[in-house]
Order: C-alpha cells, then sequence, then structure tokens
C-alpha cells in the first residue's frame, strides 16, 4: 500500500492505496464520489474525465498514486452552494444530454476546454469535446450548452 | 479492468530512476504519462512487477534551444510540446503531429518520451521524429549516448532502448521556415493511423506501413531528382509490406501511403 495526500473537490485527503487502484475507483469507491462513470475503460469514451490540476483527464487510466500531491475536481465539485457551475446549468438549460451517462465527462472535458479557450468556435467545441463519447444526442445540443456556457462565463466576468 | 500488482516507486531524480533500473531490470518499466504502458497493464498485455515513476521529474520535460536543435524532454506532455512556442517556430511539424495524438485528455497526459519508447509504427510522434531526422538522448549505466530516429526504431514496438536505459530528451533540427507537410488517415477521430505521411523539406516517413515509421526512400530519390510531387508519390509505397487488419488490407494501404504522400507533397506549409 502506498500513502497518498491529494485534493479532491477542495478538501484534503489522506489515503492508503493499492498502487494499482486507478483514479477513477478511487474516487467513486474511496471517496464516494460517483459522477465519474466507468463507460470503455479503453481511454475512448470520455465518461471518466476529470481535472487533474485544472487539466481534463480519462481517470480510468491514471493511478490514484500519480494524483498523489495534486488537485482533482470531479463534476461534484464543480456547483457551490446548490448553485450548478455555469456549464453544468448550460447543459440543462438546452438539455445536453439524454440518459446522462456522458454527461459528467462531458461537463468536466467542457470545463477544462473554456479554461484554455474562453471563447470557443463551433468548430473548436467540436474538436475539444474529440474525447467525449455520447451515444444519445447526436452532439448538437452538447455543442450549443457548451457555447452558452462560453457566452454565460464571458458576461459574468464582464 | 484492473493491472496486475505491482510495486510503485516516485523516482526522485533521473539519477535514481536509473539505479532503480538497475536493481530491477527487467521487472521494471518506467512510467511518465502512463498512456501507452497503463492500457497495456489493464490489458494484461504488460506486467511490471515495478512501476518506476518518472512523471513529476521536472529535469525531464520542457523545451531547450542549443545550437542548431531543439532539446525537448521525455516527459514533456503533448498538450505542452503542441503549444510551445519554439516548437511551433522553430519545427511546427513536431507541434502539428503533437495535437494530432488521441484527444485533449490523452494530449493532457501522454509525454513524447513515452510515445517514441512505445513505438507504435501507427504513432504519430515516431512518424515525426523520422521526418524530421531527429534523435533521441538514451542515459543508461554508462553515460549517455544519442541515437538518430532511423536507429531508434528497430522493430513492432522495438526501439534501441535497453532494459537499464532511459530515454531523457529528443533532439530535432530547428529550421524556421522549412516546409513540411501532413497526412494522417483514420476513419474515426482520435484514432491511430490507418496510415499517416510527414515529409519535411524532401524527407518522407510513413507511420504504419511496416513494423516501425519508415522512410519513403524511393519517393524521396525521384523527388531529389526532380520529379513532380505527383511523380515522386507514385514510389511512396515501394518496398513496403504493410500489415492487414480490419481497416485496411496490404494493397489498400500501399494506395493510401501514395495517395496521402501526394496530397504530404502538394499541400506543404512553412
Amino acid at each position: 500500500m502506498t500513502r497518498i495526500e491529494l485534493t479532491v473537490n477542495g478538501d484534503k485527503r489522506s489515503d492508503e492505496v493499492e498502487p494499482r487502484l486507478l483514479l477513477v475507483h478511487y474516487l467513486r469507491e474511496t471517496c464516494g464520489l460517483r459522477a465519474a462513470n466507468v463507460g470503455c475503460d479503453t481511454t475512448s469514451c470520455g465518461a471518466c474525465t476529470v481535472l487533474l490540476d485544472g487539466r481534463s483527464v480519462k481517470s480510468c487510466t491514471v493511478l490514484a498514486v500519480q494524483a498523489a500531491g495534486q488537485d482533482v475536481v470531479t463534476s461534484e465539485g464543480l456547483s457551490a452552494d446548490g448553485e450548478l457551475h455555469p456549464v453544468q446549468a448550460a447543459f440543462r438549460l438546452n438539455h445536453g444530454l439524454q440518459c446522462g451517462f456522458c454527461t459528467p465527462g462531458m461537463v468536466m472535458a467542457a470545463v477544462g476546454l473554456l479554461a484554455e479557450n474562453p471563447h470557443p468556435t463551433e468548430e473548436e467545441v467540436r474538436a475539444g469535446l474529440e474525447g467525449n463519447l455520447c451515444r444519445c444526442t447526436g452532439y448538437h445540443n452538447i455543442i450549443r450548452a457548451v457555447l452558452a456556457a462560453a457566452d454565460t462565463q464571458a458576461e459574468v466576468q464582464a | 479492468m484492473i493491472p496486475a500488482p505491482f510495486e510503485y516507486i516516485a523516482a526522485e531524480s533521473p539519477g535514481h530512476a536509473l539505479e532503480l533500473l538497475a536493481d530491477y531490470g527487467d521487472e521494471a518499466k518506467l512510467l511518465a504519462g502512463g498512456h501507452s504502458l497503463l492500457p497495456m497493464m489493464k490489458l494484461r498485455l504488460a506486467t511490471p512487477a515495478v512501476l518506476i515513476d518518472i512523471g513529476r521529474l521536472e529535469q525531464l520535460a520542457g523545451v531547450q534551444a542549443d545550437d542548431g536543435e531543439l532539446v525537448i524532454g521525455a516527459t514533456t506532455r503533448h498538450a505542452d510540446l503542441a503549444a510551445a512556442e519554439l516548437v511551433r517556430a522553430e519545427a511546427p511539424l513536431l507541434a502539428y503531429a503533437a495535437a494530432q495524438v488521441g484527444d485533449p485528455q490523452i494530449r493532457h497526459r501522454g509525454t513524447i518520451g513515452g510515445s517514441l519508447s512505445h513505438a507504435d509504427p501507427a504513432a504519430d510522434l515516431p512518424m515525426a521524429l523520422v521526418a524530421l531526422g531527429g534523435s533521441v538522448e538514451i542515459q543508461g549505466p554508462g553515460g549517455s549516448r544519442v541515437v538518430a530516429a532511423d536507429d531508434f526504431f528497430q522493430g513492432f514496438f522495438e526501439t534501441a532502448l535497453g532494459p537499464d536505459e532511459l530515454l531523457s530528451a529528443v533532439r530535432v533540427p530547428r529550421r524556421p521556415g522549412v516546409p513540411w507537410g501532413y497526412q494522417k488517415f483514420v476513419r474515426r477521430s482520435n484514432d491511430w493511423a490507418i496510415v499517416g505521411v510527414a515529409v519535411v523539406d524532401g524527407r518522407i516517413a510513413l507511420a504504419n506501413m511496416g513494423a516501425t515509421p519508415l522512410r519513403a526512400t524511393a519517393a524521396e530519390r525521384a523527388l531529389a531528382e526532380g520529379a513532380s510531387p505527383a511523380a515522386a508519390a507514385e514510389h511512396a509505397a515501394d518496398g513496403t509490406s504493410p500489415g492487414e487488419d480490419m481497416h485496411a488490407d496490404r494493397e489498400y494501404r500501399r494506395h493510401l501511403a501514395r495517395v496521402l504522400t501526394r496530397r504530404a507533397l502538394e499541400h506543404q506549409t512553412g
């Protein structure tokens, strides 16, 4: 076992983990945070996307021990005081989901994208979400949601 | 899917990593971004007893200029390579290739040293390094050595790296303004190339046309002798015997190599 210290959704944690424990299983089973889903388990679908030190990563392909000393944010960590994060709110408003399985990963990928590029074009949003698969929506409402979130964030900052 | 059990050791320096490699030999694997190794371990295609984590060693990351070459630390992540101003200005093909790897999340984790050591013949960065005429710096128990890209890739997922060695940096020539072209044929976004072609100043490299990234030497020779891009590209598959899979049979890959080489030569930028 290896001891890791890290921050998860703003909380400092210290846990004994098996080195082979994947970050997604650490989040779901050790931390009880179930937003990040295990979809394909092969770095393809993006349902397990979380932020690691601010950058989107697929937590099925990161070891928990690799996250030691770093800052992890899941979809649960985005909302504050019962208020949805602008990206979460935009997904809701634009119906950017159907079954919802891919949604936490889509949201985290979108948050990571907007952090790097606050005013993306539609094409940049499509390319930026290339690592996330949705088998229901055909993506159109997801793209709309991310573009709307970019506008909202711009208004908030103005 | 969960990897087989292993011992995890975070290396404190490149020298420490080399000591650990010397101690554990074949039992150990170096871990950086883990985006080639961990998928293999989850499928139990790789079952190292020890993982030596070099992913946090700042000495091994970043881009510097050294006379006529850019020196890129082995643990430089694809996203950082793609965004590095020095690389975009002086080896733009390499920055572009880094931006073609996988998807954004993968590019946030994967490293250039990891991709080159993994040596997937269908991957972007091995092909780019061959096209650029770059080289890799290798540290080992007996000191360091530099191996040219053409000699580094030795077989299907095989390189010149020994089990007690560490790929520490990548070197590419600084050549601002030199024309380059890049073509990658995939059926799905973020997939590996069914066939890829990278062209820099008359050097032509092919991905997934054999066990390693290959130079299209017959096409290069034709170009040097004054053939048009279209005429030279007709020779792009000469001497190759690519593998077959569900995406493409041998003849189709050879066809793609010719078509993509023509496009890469005709649509060069820089």
